[in-house]
């Protein structure tokens, strides 16, 4: 039983990292209509920042803010740089773009920090009185998780800039008529993105260690979770990170082993795409011919 | 008194074919103007040249600017709103989110405040529906989303496309008295497409005949009521 329930609250754990990213592709799918495949490298690219930094001699957590800003700042400027002049070509063209911004992501940081695989520092350490279940680690990373969730809805059903970004990506036409600046909103829906997924690659790395193949499984994991939930749901995509967190460890701890893991994650995006494309909480959109 | 808008020598259009050829209309400080045209006469391309939507060329005046070479978004902070056709709801957003939105530009707290209880006075279906999804409002309510989410930038001239389309009569006609007012008693100027030219000429004290991108006709209301031409196929009389 203690087993179990090891296995399930480390299923959380990365569940969260997983809920995380799967956000933010879902806050780039609104925004674009198109999944962002190089969201993991980018958040794997984030994390070196941070280890830079940390190894530069800079205190975790000034690292760890120090990281989020440039990372939303990076976000911006990718979104300017290679997406907007892409705002009108075809699906494929995109889809292009966005391999092409992973391959070379993942080629600059191996030219750069070298594919030796680094360890990463976790801020959580000690011992938690009466918990043989969880690691510090783990319980740092779903807190974090939750702060960071918990920030991002305050932010998008509050405040009048979270408006904004909202109805910039669900009706930009409508939006401009409002006055509301759509490519700016864009802009910043990129950067907060890459600022969450940074945020999840400083708190996965630890536990999967730091190399720029890194995120690879994790971005398959999310993408799975956000299918899950449904890809334009936020809420959806996050309740799916975390299932996918859960099914993943326990099935690879009881069914199939950790070798074939990463096939749970293949399974669920076409169980999902073939059963239920809308995904669990996902809307069903018809288009009108 | 100057023209609140002034549109002259306006073609435009979409992809390499102009559908207006040189259109000149002018809405007074305060005052209404319709215009009227059949299905295709390109009313709703003349509204969203004005707006900066399609490529366009010509003079469009707003008050003191020139807004021909504006963005759509600086010309609505201007304080020019426009309510499109397909009515351009956040259909994911809640009724008074859709409120909210077009009022992001202001800064006045107060002030929004007031304009979002005088738009739920207009409109007390909207205010009992105010937390549901505009999705799922009937098209009537959708219909008077729009018009109060264009009223939520206090503008100075309210643009609408085809209000009465697709609504019941009643519906059309409490739409028409709650404009009357916003004109009379707001002093927002508003120019005003339809194909309902009775409706439309009853609201306007100008109004203008559109056929496939063209102006054939155009003046004060008094004179295009009595055009034969206006009676026989708008009017039907």
């Amino acid at each position: 039983m203690d087993a179990f329930l090891h296995q399930l609250f480390s299923g959380v754990a990365t569940g969260g990292i997983y809920a995380s990213v799967a956000l933010a592709l879902v806050m780039i799918y609104q925004a674009t209509h198109h999944i962002n495949f190089a969201q993991g490298e980018m958040a794997m690219f984030s994390t070196y920042l941070a280890w830079t930094l940390i190894a530069a001699g800079a205190p975790y957590w000034i690292a760890f803010v120090l990281t989020v800003g440039i990372s939303f700042v990076l976000g911006v400027v990718i979104e300017r740089v290679l997406i907007r002049p892409m705002a009108h070509a075809p699906v494929l063209s995109v889809v292009i773009v966005f391999i092409g911004l992973l391959v070379i992501l993942n080629s600059l940081a191996g030219w750069i920090f070298s594919y030796t695989i680094k360890s990463f520092p976790s801020p959580f350490d000690g011992v938690i009185p009466g918990n043989a279940f969880m690691s510090p680690h783990e319980l740092g990373i779903i807190g974090v998780t939750l702060v960071v969730l918990a920030l991002l809805y305050g932010f998008f059903r509050f405040t009048s800039l979270g408006l904004a970004m909202r109805a910039a990506a669900l009706n930009p036409v409508s939006s401009r008529l409002a006055g509301i600046r759509v490519g700016r909103m864009l802009g910043l829906g990129w950067g907060l993105a890459a600022a969450v997924g940074a945020v999840a690659g400083m708190m996965v790395a630890p536990v999967i260690y730091l190399d720029p193949n890194m995120m690879a499984g994790v971005l398959l994991y999310a993408f799975a979770g956000a299918l899950l939930g449904g890809i334009d749901n936020p809420i959806g995509a996050v309740i799916g990170g975390f299932v996918v967190g859960v099914v993943e460890n326990l099935v690879g701890t009881y069914l199939i082993g950790t070798e074939l893991k990463l096939t749970v994650a293949l399974v669920l995006i076409i169980g999902v795409l073939v059963f239920r494309p809308a995904g669990l909480m996902g809307k069903v959109v018809v288009i009108r011919v | 008194m100057p023209a609140l808008l002034e549109v002259s020598d306006l073609c435009a259009g979409y992809g390499a074919a102009d559908v207006l050829d040189r259109i000149a209309f002018t809405v007074e400080e305060g005052g209404v103007t319709a215009v009227l045209g059949a299905n295709g006469a390109g009313k709703t391309t003349l509204l969203r040249a004005v707006c900066g939507l399609i490529r366009r060329r010509g003079k469009v005046r707003f008050g003191t600017e020139a807004i021909e070479t504006r963005a759509t978004e600086d010309i609505v902070r201007l304080g020019l709103a426009h309510a499109p056709d397909g009515r351009g709801t956040f259909l994911q957003l809640t009724t008074e989110e859709n409120l909210r939105v077009g009022a992001l530009t202001r800064r006045d707290r107060a002030g929004v405040a007031e304009d979002m209880a005088k738009v739920y006075r207009y409109f007390p279906r909207l205010k009992e529906r105010r937390q549901q999804q505009a999705g799922t409002l009937s098209g009537g309510e959708q219909q008077m989303l729009a018009i109060a989410r264009a009223l939520m930038l206090r503008p100075r001239l309210l643009v609408l496309d085809e209000p009465s389309f697709g609504l019941a009569p009643l519906v059309v006609q409490d739409i028409f008295s709650i404009m009357r007012t916003v004109n009379r008693e707001d002093r927002v100027s508003i120019l005003l497409v339809e194909q309902n030219a009775k409706l439309a000429l009853d609201l306007a004290d100008r109004a203008y005949l559109l056929e496939t991108g063209r102006v054939i006709r155009g003046g004060p209301v008094a004179e295009i009521r009595d055009d034969e031409t206006v009676r026989r196929s708008y009017l039907g009389y």
